[in-house]
């Protein structure tokens, strides 16, 4: 083993990762159609929701046309990064059934490498599509009103959430068979918590019941302080609760839960990864 | 030292319907710098087995070295010193030959030159410098499992697993895999191979050992397990139904043979088989002894033993009806 070196463990993590993210971001010129679709959905809920549900829902305490499309974007952005889970769980399970991942696995290489590389190149990919989705937003009339730093802090907070969502992602991926499992399996719980979220209705419209659930949501927590940030309208059901009086730091409080909860589930479940 | 070193390893897998057994205290020993040939149909228990020795999945029971290190204890010291290629082809379907190498190079703890630079080596050696800068998409299965076989020889691996190398590959490939694998046994490197086809494990295994329901059932040289089978064989149809009776008289008495048991006859198709220690000498003695009786030859031929042989001789029955244990 002459030529092996001998590297302490972080920087032995750090290096893997970066190799593992590298061969992720290769691949995603060479999947050309992968990149359409990422860009692709979220643009038609943007078309969808700004101009035909839009009209038939009515911002409280913020009159006028534009009103929605001003609180449709943060909703349609912390979509578009809750569906990250997507990515990973698919690229994770298609690396699984064709055996790489017992090939990493044999490999002198640290542990959290492969997910890790895999959460990098995907956020890497994630951005991506967030600047196609700010493209899109100012041509239907969006704007940010609070300064750009403001603006970047949200931006970050998406992003975070994102990787937080990616871990979710990677864990699903490692549980399941395959590929087409691993995307059904991802998404199919996300529609009823977007949806039950403050995304795209404003929550004093819903039923009474439902307007806690969607207000300590965590989704509805990232799109609230994604319009806290912005300065776009932010209606509250209950506007001297806590998800409405902090939503910045209740939305960080949610990424870092996330994050605590299923990097280590998606980690031990990669030490124990076998194909058949 | 022994390379390998393995003994009562058990692993079993739960299911809700099921619980399998898919080893069953097995023992392995392989000795530094030969190659171990790991027989047995699908479901025996040889990936498992692989799986175990690699690190890639722990033992219920039993323990093994590989090196005189510990394979649970050790695993990240064991995972540094072996090379593992699979029967699936584990490359990166979307990176070109030359990308895989050199990530699998990284990965291996080289440095990014390093990594560059044993790539191309490898490539030379395999026979893929050609084709280094295409997607593994566009790759034969056999150039697949060349660009395999060469990202687990990066470290200079002195132990390699190899599950079920040519499994799938036409005969042209297989061929070459074979030659790639003996360059590397004259490199001292210590094998252990898994292959369904006793045909593999002779042209390359100094060992075998048979294994089904997980355990061995029996080990030695390709020679020592043939002369259990019987050797060659010796298949002739005959052209006239009438005669089988007669041909099968003249043949064992032509050939020798004192056991009636061993030979077999099938009226329907007017097909004999006859043990033939002679390979093809034996073949010439039945064609003049059936020529000089005047009965007419339809088909003749010589039978290798072959793994079912192997499996009807130790175990009672074939090795394809066990495919799902």
């Amino acid at each position: 083993m002459s030529t092996t070196t001998r590297v302490n463990p972080v920087g032995r993590a750090l290096s893997d990762a970066g190799v593992l993210a590298w061969r992720s971001l290769k691949r995603i010129p060479r999947t050309p159609d992968m990149l359409i679709y990422a860009t692709i959905q979220p643009i038609m809920f943007v078309l969808l929701f700004a101009y035909v549900f839009g009209n038939a829902i009515p911002i409280p305490g913020f009159p006028g046309a534009r009103a929605y499309r001003e609180f449709l974007m943060s909703g349609i952005f912390a979509q578009t990064m809750a569906f990250a889970v997507a990515s990973a769980s698919v690229g994770l399970a298609d690396d699984m059934s064709k055996g790489l991942i017992d090939r990493f696995r044999s490999l002198p290489m640290a542990r959290s490498g492969v997910i890790a590389g895999r959460v990098i190149g995907d956020l890497v990919f994630n951005a991506f599509v967030m600047v196609v989705m700010v493209i899109c937003g100012f041509i239907v009339g969006w704007r940010w009103h609070n300064g750009f730093a403001q603006a970047l802090a949200a931006f970050a907070i998406l992003l975070l959430f994102a990787f937080a969502m990616l871990w979710v992602g990677a864990l699903i991926g490692l549980s399941v068979g395959s590929a087409e499992v691993a995307a059904s399996a991802g998404l199919i719980w996300l529609f009823p918590l977007t949806f039950l979220s403050n995304a795209f209705v404003p929550t004093p419209n819903l039923p009474s019941g439902l307007q806690p659930v969607a207000e300590w949501n965590p989704i509805s927590a990232i799109v609230a302080a994604c319009r806290h940030l912005f300065g776009n309208p932010s209606p509250f059901a209950s506007p001297t609760g806590f998800p409405a009086q902090h939503p910045v730091l209740l939305s960080l409080l949610w990424c870092l839960v996330i994050i605590a909860v299923f990097a280590p589930l998606a980690v031990r479940k990669y030490r124990h990864a076998t194909t058949r | 030292m022994a390379a390998i070193e393995a003994s009562g390893l058990v692993k079993t897998f739960r299911s809700r319907k099921n619980v399998v057994k898919a080893l069953d205290g097995i023992d392995l020993e392989v000795p530094e710098g030969s190659v171990l040939g790991l027989l047995g149909p699908n479901g025996a228990g040889k990936t498992t087995s692989v799986r175990v020795l690699t690190t890639l999945m722990e033992p219920d029971a039993g323990s093994a070295r590989v090196l005189g290190h510990d394979v649970v204890k050790e695993a990240d010291t064991v995972r540094s010193l072996v090379g593992l290629s699979g029967q699936y082809a584990a490359v990166d379907e979307l990176l070109t030959g030359r990308e895989n190498l050199w990530m699998f190079g990284r990965l291996y703890r080289l440095d990014s030159k390093q990594a560059k630079q044993r790539a191309e080596e490898l490539l030379e050696i395999f026979d893929l410098t050609e084709a280094a800068d295409r997607t593994l998409k566009t790759y034969s299965g056999g150039m697949r499992r060349r660009l395999d076989l060469a990202g687990s020889l990066i470290a200079h691996p002195k132990v390699l697993f190899l599950d079920e190398p040519t499994t799938g590959l036409d005969p042209r490939s297989r061929i070459d895999l074979w030659k790639i694998i003996r360059d590397r046994v004259a490199e001292g490197v210590t094998i252990l191979l898994t292959t369904q086809y006793l045909e593999e494990a002779d042209e390359l295994a100094d060992s075998i050992v048979v294994v089904d329901h997980g355990a061995v059932i029996a080990r030695g040289t390709a020679d020592e397990l043939k002369a259990k089978v019987g050797g060659e064989r010796i298949e002739v149809v005959v052209h006239d139904p009438d005669e089988t009776y007669r041909a099968l008289e003249l043949l064992t008495a032509s050939l020798g043979v004192t056991d009636p048991e061993a030979t077999t006859l099938e009226q329907h198709s007017r097909r004999m088989t006859l043990p033939a220690p002679g390979g093809s000498e034996a073949l010439v003695d039945v064609i003049r002894t059936l020529d000089a009786a005047g009965i007419r030859i339809a088909d003749i031929g010589l039978r290798r033993p072959t793994l079912d042989d192997v499996f009807l001789t130790l175990t009672g029955h074939e090795a394809e009806q066990k495919d799902q244990a």
